[in-house]
């Protein structure tokens, strides 16, 4: 069991996203440490894309602030290095393809697993196109999770069969960002799930409330949440991990 | 297993969302384009209102001036809505309506493809949203005009640098959000297999006439093929037929902007590399950490900053050549085809009449050049008295 599957154990999971350097690396590091004093069970985080084709303008924003920060590869690997001296939950990150493929591919997912790496979440390769990076995953020990989306239909079984970690539902279509309303019926996509694969389920994309997180999490293993906290942050910028940390206790306290 | 490659170029680089619609498309096209109804019915599209095919003319100014190659134009430029781009979508709007979609998404640079678009949903009764980036809705108004005017919602894209690339990104985007009713009519060969060869399949009409047009007028083949390229759908529909033909050498005139070797620039070949972006593994403009280049041309419709997968296919096995041509040169062109043969090209054509100019006069006289007018020039206009330091507006 891969120490991402075993984070899952101890109850509901609550996942928090970060993008890197927005508004600078400091307050990265002070938010992800905010995120574990107040119970993320792992965090995700994002490695910005100048052209993120799946998310929405709050984590777009955060994307271009962040680079035109200077924010590289390089500087988050070494944030990473940094955390790793006392933050000892699972960390995956979430990027585009283009940014592990131009790193070099082997040289990339071989640094994440010296920095302490556990997975990777890779929104621009689907099934189809995973094997060129999933082979190397294997090789270092780092997992490649799985997107499952609303769209997906036929093909859930296929993708929860050889998923690593644990499965990324995507509980709406579209891009990322806050939603009024959950309309997929989740439920039902978890059962195909579980009929294929063991592996712990999160819900993510449109949750911001603590009763939606709270509505996701029972229909599966837990919540992920991203544009919400990143508005905290373009919000409160270098005083955010104060303000992120109070919000990831309230999620966390209605999960559990 | 990855589908749609083009030696290691291409693939289906999307979100899990679109995987089934690009599967269900995929399945459709493999249905239908082989169809005899299907083929009979575009056909008729080309012919009776597309206006195809296209002339072939014999630009004899021009070949007398250059004192070169015996110099051919394919009149693109002709077609109902001024461009190429109305192959293409006519054949992926008809596509579109035997699979019961009902609302037509595309992205524009220049504008000439929103317009092919919107002009093909009027035609088939389908709803139609364009996505143009803000800084080209300012570059080319009279297209957004046209657009709003044949019944379709423009969508001013204003994130990234408000260009081509951000205005693939949004309606992609928009695609996840609603896929159901809706067709995503791409407008080059790129993007997430199969549109890189639907497109191609769709634009080939170009070199399966060029090749009959030649044939009967002199009895050959040509010597050498010119288009212009930005994601490529012109050049490909150009150089398809006769790219087993190793005699025929295929040129693609890419937009250099203010040069190779500035940062204004958008020549994918000549300073791009290998990546993953919009769908497809192609080369890409980026930099040393995979961040997409932010590429400038002169020209809205080659402002983009990678290149089809065929073509960074037929780059690497030297099937095709790609050149890049600077704003400078295209300008000129665009004037001197003006003033040769009393013919405007779009900006982007001229790109590859630019480099004929080079290549013509070092032919001999025997040899016969064929350059793809993709487009006509007269949404350009206004753009390029600017240039010129005229205070002209539309």
């Amino acid at each position: 069991m891969s120490n991402i599957h075993s984070a899952f154990e101890k109850g509901k999971a609550f996942i928090p996203f970060l993008t890197c350097g927005d508004p600078d690396l400091e307050t990265t590091a002070a938010c992800v440490r905010a995120c574990v004093k107040n119970g993320a069970t792992l965090i995700e985080l994002g490695i910005p894309f100048s052209d993120p084709t799946a998310e929405g303008p709050v984590i777009q924003g955060a994307s271009l602030r962040a680079l035109r920060g200077g924010v590289t590869t390089d500087k988050i690997f070494d944030l990473v290095r940094e955390l790793r001296r006392d933050v000892t939950i699972p960390l995956v990150f979430m990027t585009y393809a283009n940014v592990i493929f131009s790193y070099g591919a082997e040289k990339f997912i071989s640094t994440c697993q010296r920095i302490g790496i556990d997975g990777l979440i890779l929104p621009d390769i689907p099934y189809e196109e995973k094997g060129e990076f999933s082979a190397l995953c294997e090789k270092y020990g780092v997992d490649l999770i799985s997107m499952i989306a609303p769209t997906s239909e036929n093909r859930v079984a296929m993708i929860a069969r050889e998923a690593r970690g644990f499965i990324y539902l995507v509980s709406s279509l579209g891009v990322t960002g806050v939603r009024q309303e959950i309309t997929t019926d989740v439920g039902a996509i978890v059962r195909v799930i579980r009929e294929n694969s063991r592996l712990p389920v999160a819900v993510g994309f449109g949750i911001s409330t603590p009763e939606q997180a709270h509505k996701m999490a029972a229909l599966s293993d837990g919540a992920i949440v991203g544009s919400a906290i990143v508005r905290l942050i373009e919000s409160y910028k270098q005083d955010a991990p104060r303000y992120v940390g109070e919000y990831v206790h309230s999620m966390t306290e209605t999960l559990n | 297993m990855t589908n749609g490659r083009f030696g290691i170029h291409g693939g289906q680089y999307i979100p899990e969302t679109l995987m089934n619609a690009v599967i269900e498309l995929e399945e459709a096209y493999n249905r239908f384009k082989d169809d005899p109804d299907f083929n009979r019915e575009l056909t008729t599209l080309f012919n009776e209102y597309a206006g195809r095919p296209s002339r072939l003319y014999y630009a004899e100014k021009m070949t007398k001036d250059l004192g070169g190659a015996k110099i051919y134009l394919k009149r693109e430029d002709l077609n109902h809505t001024g461009a190429h781009k109305i192959n293409n979508v006519l054949g992926q709007a008809l596509l579109a309506k035997k699979m019961g979609k009902t609302r037509l998404i595309a992205e524009t640079g220049a504008g000439q493809h929103g317009v092919a678009t919107a002009t093909a949903a009027a035609l088939f009764g389908m709803e139609c949203v364009v996505f143009m980036g803000e800084e080209d809705t300012r570059r080319q108004a009279l297209n957004v005009y046209r657009m709003r005017l044949l019944g379709a919602d423009v969508i001013p894209v204003t994130t990234g640098t408000a260009t081509l690339k951000d205005a693939v990104s949004e309606a992609m985007r928009e695609w996840t959000r609603r896929v159901a009713d809706t067709h995503y009519c791409l407008g080059s060969v790129m993007g997430p297999h199969p549109f890189p060869t639907i497109v191609r399949d769709f634009q080939a009409v170009i070199s399966k006439e060029i090749k009959a047009q030649l044939l009967e007028r002199e009895g050959r083949l040509p010597d050498a093929v010119l288009a212009c390229v930005g994601g490529g759908s012109n050049a490909i529909g150009s150089f398809y037929h006769f790219i087993n033909d190793p005699t025929v050498r295929l040129i693609g005139c890419e937009a250099a902007g203010r040069g190779v070797d500035t940062f204004e620039t958008a020549a994918t070949v000549a300073t791009g590399k290998l990546g993953i972006f919009h769908g497809m593994k192609s080369y890409f403009c980026q930099d040393k950490y995979g961040q997409i280049a932010p590429v400038y041309s002169i020209s809205a419709g080659l402002d983009y900053p990678g290149i089809g997968p065929e073509h960074a296919w037929l780059h690497d096995t030297g099937r095709a050549e790609y050149v890049p041509v600077t704003d400078d040169e295209a300008v000129e062109a665009f004037e001197y085809l003006a003033r040769t043969e009393g013919i405007i090209p779009a900006i982007e054509s001229a790109h590859a009449v630019a480099y004929a100019r080079k290549l013509a006069p070092t032919m001999d006289r025997d040899k016969l050049l064929v350059i793809t007018v993709s487009g006509r020039g007269d949404k350009d206009c206004a753009a390029i008295a600017r240039y010129r330091g005229e205070d002209l507006h539309e």
